[in-house]
C-alpha cells in the first residue's frame, strides 16, 4: 500500500451533505473486473451531461479546481454501497485525502486500505475551509502532526485512530499483518473444532 | 473480585456475545481480529480480490466457509440467450473462473440456488444465529435477523477474508432501536425501517451495531426482520440484529445447511444463550411506537427524506436548517414541489423485488392487492423474485399468473433495478414504486426518480398509476 505521510495540493469544495458512492462511481461502472481506469469515471453523472459534454457547472470542471488533490466535502460522505471502487475512482482522479465532518464507515475503512486519507474535522471547521477556499487555495495535510493548515494562518488538529495512523505512515498491508497472527487463527479454529488447513509449503 | 470474574457475570448484549466469541486476536490500540463463519461472494466487489491474492501467491483459508453467486450484474430477461453487455458477461465469467480455481462453491445463473446472496443465504441455512457473516456488499445486516452479526465489507477486505477468514474490525458501539406496540393493517416492516431511518437520519447509526427489539419486531415473520435488518446501513449503522427465537428457530428448521433432527434441537439451545442479557447496556436506545406508525413513501434521494402516505412533499423552508439545502437540490431532482400531496404523484414504473423486499411472503402480498386488476396504462410494472427458488416457489402458488395477467412482466431472480447494473433501468425522469433500499440520484438509472415504499404500497401504486393509501385499499386474496 501507498504511504500516506504529508500533502500539500489544490482543494476543490463539494458543499453538499449526503455524497453517496452511487454518485461518486455510478454502477455501470463497476462491471469491470480491474482495480485501476476508474479516474474518467468520477461523479460521472455529475460530470457529463447526457450528450457526453463535460458539464461547466460541475466544480471539478472549473479551472483552478480541476488539478484538485484533496476534496472539501459535506456531512456523511461516502454513505450508501460498500464498493471500493468509490476510493479508487477519487484517488485515481488524482485525489490524495477528502475532508468532511462525518463518513460513512464502510467508505471509510475503504480509503484507509488503499492509503487515501480521509481527514475528518469538525463541521464547523470544514465550514470554515469551504468559505475559504477559492480556484487555486492550497492547504497541507500533515499524517505526522494531525494538521490541516494554509498559507494563511489557518491551521486545525484532526483526530485519527493511532493505529490507522500508523498503517499510513508505514504504508502496511493489512493482509500481510494478519498473517503473522496465522497461528491465532489456527488455535481459533481448533478450539471451534474446525477441520485443519493444510500448512503451506 | 478479580477482574476475570468481573467479565464472566458482567451481562452482555447480543453482539458483546458474538464479538466476544469470535475474537481470534484483540491488542491494545489495534483492531481486533475476529473470525468470520461465512463469507458470501459476488461478482462486482470480488475480481480485484482474486486477483490481489493471485499477485501475492496466496490461496484462499476455508473455501469450505465461502459461498459465491451471481447476482447484481445478470440479465433477468430469457437466461437461454447470451449475455448482451461484453463486460457484464467477463465479470461473471471471471467469478466462475475464481470459484474454479479456488475452489468454491458457486451457484452460477443458471442454477437452482441462484439469487441475491442475502436471500439465498437464509433460504439454504448457511446463515444461522450466532454467526458473524460477511460480504462485500453493504445490505449483508440482512442476515443479522437470524441473530447473527452481518456486515458489509469492501475488496481490500473481501481480500483480506479471503486470505485469513477474519476481518480487523474496531469493536462498534451498541444501539437499542426498540419498537414497542403492535402494528396497524397495512402498515410493514419496510415501514418501521423507514420510519426509524426518517427519525435517526442517514447517518444515526454510524459507528453503531443496532439490535432490534420490542412487541412489534418481535412479531414480525423471519421476512419482515430481514427488511428491517437489511435498511440499517441506510442509517449508516455498521450492521443490524435480532434476536433469535422460536419464530427464527421454526423458520430455519430443516433447511439444507442447518444441522438436522437432534443436533438441530441441540443448536437451538445454544443459539437461546444469544440474545442480550436481563441488564445489559447498550450505548444508546432509540424507542418507537409502532401503534403510531402509517405506509411511509421516500421524497427525496436519500431514504431519511421520507414521510407518510397521508402527508405532503415538505417545504424545504420549514425544515431544520442543516436539512434544507439538501432537500431543495432532492426537490429538483425528483421534480416536485413543496406542498404536494403524495397522493398525487403519478408513476411511470412499478419495481418490486431486490434484497429488502423479493421473498414469497412479498410476493404474496402484493399479488393480493392486484388480483383481478390491471396495471393503469401509463405504467410500467415488474417483478423479479430474490432467487430462482422464490420464482419457483411463487410459480407453483400461481403468483406469476396473477401479476402477468395484471400486466406485470415476471423476471427471473437478481439485483436487476434495484441498483441497475444488468438492462433493468429507469429512464431519464421516469418515476418508479420501488421496493429496493435506495433512492439515491442516478441508483435506478441516470435522472431516475425513486420512490421507496412497501411491496403493498408499490403493487396498489402500479394499478392506480400513482401512490394509493393501501389502509384503504380493497385486497383480493386468493
Amino acid at each position: 500500500m501507498e504511504k500516506f505521510i504529508s500533502h500539500t495540493g489544490a482543494a476543490a469544495p463539494m458543499d453538499r451533505s449526503n455524497v453517496d458512492t452511487d454518485s461518486i462511481i455510478p454502477k455501470q461502472f463497476l462491471k469491470r473486473v480491474e482495480r485501476t481506469g476508474y479516474g474518467p469515471f468520477l461523479f460521472f453523472d455529475w460530470r457529463y451531461t447526457p450528450d457526453g459534454a463535460e458539464n461547466p457547472e460541475f466544480v471539478l470542471n472549473k479551472p483552478g479546481y480541476r488539478e484538485a488533490t484533496i476534496l472539501v466535502a459535506g456531512p456523511n460522505f461516502g454513505s450508501g454501497s460498500s464498493r471500493e471502487h468509490a476510493p479508487w475512482a477519487l484517488q485515481q482522479f488524482g485525489f490524495q485525502a477528502v475532508i468532511s465532518s462525518t463518513f460513512a464507515d464502510i467508505f471509510y475503512n475503504n480509503s484507509f486500505e488503499n492509503g487515501f486519507l480521509p481527514v475528518q474535522l469538525p463541521e464547523e471547521t470544514v465550514r470554515e475551509i469551504l468559505d475559504r477556499i477559492r480556484p487555486g487555495y492550497e492547504l497541507t495535510i500533515d499524517l505526522e502532526k494531525q494538521l490541516v493548515s494554509d498559507r494563511e494562518g489557518f491551521e486545525a488538529y484532526f483526530e485519527i485512530d493511532p493505529f490507522r495512523k500508523h498503517c499510513l505512515l508505514n504504508g502496511l498491508d493489512s493482509i500481510g499483518l494478519t498473517m503473522q497472527h496465522e497461528d491465532d487463527i489456527a488455535a481459533f479454529e481448533e478450539r471451534a473444532g474446525l477441520e485443519p488447513v493444510a500448512s503451506e509449503a | 473480585m478479580t477482574s476475570q470474574e468481573n467479565t464472566e457475570i458482567q451481562p452482555r448484549t447480543m453482539f458483546e456475545k458474538i464479538w466476544d466469541s469470535h475474537l481470534v486476536r484483540e491488542e491494545t490500540g489495534e483492531p481486533s481480529l475476529i473470525y468470520v463463519d461465512l463469507h458470501l461472494v459476488h461478482e462486482v466487489t470480488s475480481p480485484q480480490a482474486y486477483e490481489g491474492l493471485r499477485l501475492a501467491g496466496r490461496k484462499v483459508r476455508r473455501p469450505d466457509l465461502t459461498i459465491a453467486t451471481v447476482d447484481h450484474n445478470v440479465p433477468t430477461t430469457d437466461r437461454s440467450l447470451p449475455i448482451e453487455d461484453p463486460i457484464s458477461k467477463q465479470q461473471i465469467e471471471t467469478l466462475a473462473e475464481n470459484t474454479r480455481e479456488f475452489g468454491i462453491t458457486y451457484y452460477d445463473m443458471n442454477d437452482e440456488n441462484q439469487g441475491i446472496v442475502h436471500v439465498i443465504g437464509p433460504q439454504l441455512g448457511h446463515t444461522q444465529p450466532g454467526k458473524v457473516i460477511v460480504c462485500g456488499d453493504s445490505h449483508t445486516a440482512t442476515h443479522g435477523a437470524f441473530g447473527a452479526f452481518a456486515l458489509g465489507i469492501g475488496t481490500s477486505e473481501v481480500e483480506h477474508v479471503l486470505a485469513t477468514q477474519t476481518l480487523r474490525q474496531f469493536k462498534p458501539s451498541t444501539m437499542e432501536v426498540r419498537v414497542d406496540g403492535k402494528l396497524p393493517p397495512g402498515v410493514t416492516a419496510k415501514d418501521i425501517v423507514l420510519g426509524i431511518i426518517g427519525k435517526i437520519g442517514t447517518s444515526g447509526g454510524a459507528g453503531y451495531v443496532i439490535e432490534y427489539t420490542g412487541e412489534a419486531i418481535r412479531s414480525l415473520p423471519m421476512e419482515g426482520r430481514m427488511t428491517v435488518c437489511n435498511m440499517s446501513i441506510e442509517a449508516g449503522a455498521r450492521a443490524g440484529m435480532i434476536a433469535p427465537d422460536e419464530t427464527t428457530f421454526e423458520w430455519l428448521r430443516g433447511r439444507r445447511f442447518v444441522p438436522q433432527g437432534a443436533e438441530y434441537d441441540e443448536a437451538i439451545e445454544r443459539w437461546k444463550d444469544l440474545s442480550t442479557d436481563e441488564g445489559a447496556e447498550y450505548d444508546v436506545v432509540v424507542e418507537l411506537d409502532a401503534s403510531e406508525l402509517r405506509p411511509h413513501v421516500t421524497w427525496g434521494t436519500n431514504p431519511e427524506q421520507v414521510v407518510t402516505i397521508d402527508d405532503a412533499v415538505p417545504n424545504p423552508a420549514e425544515l431544520p436548517e442543516d436539512k434544507r439545502e439538501a432537500a431543495e437540490r432532492a426537490l429538483a431532482y425528483m421534480g416536485l414541489e413543496a406542498g404536494t400531496n403524495i397522493k398525487d404523484i403519478e408513476i411511470d414504473r412499478v419495481f418490486i423485488g431486490s434484497c429488502t423486499n423479493s421473498r414469497l411472503s412479498d410476493l404474496r402480498v402484493a399479488a393480493d392487492m392486484i388480483r383481478g386488476r390491471q396495471v393503469h396504462p401509463n405504467v410500467n410494472a415488474m417483478v423479479v423474485p430474490g432467487s430462482a427458488l422464490v420464482k419457483w416457489q411463487a410459480e407453483q402458488e400461481g403468483l406469476d399468473a396473477v401479476f402477468t395477467e395484471a400486466g406485470f412482466e415476471w423476471r427471473a431472480a437478481g439485483c436487476s433495478m434495484c441498483l441497475g447494473m444488468n438492462p433493468d433501468i429507469l429512464m431519464p425522469q421516469e418515476r418508479c414504486a420501488s421496493t429496493s433500499n435506495r433512492n439515491f440520484e442516478g441508483r435506478q438509472g441516470k435522472d431516475g426518480r425513486t420512490h421507496l415504499v412497501s411491496p403493498q404500497m408499490a403493487a396498489a401504486a402500479a394499478i392506480a398509476g400513482r401512490f394509493v393509501d393501501i389502509r384503504e385499499w380493497e385486497t383480493t386474496p386468493a
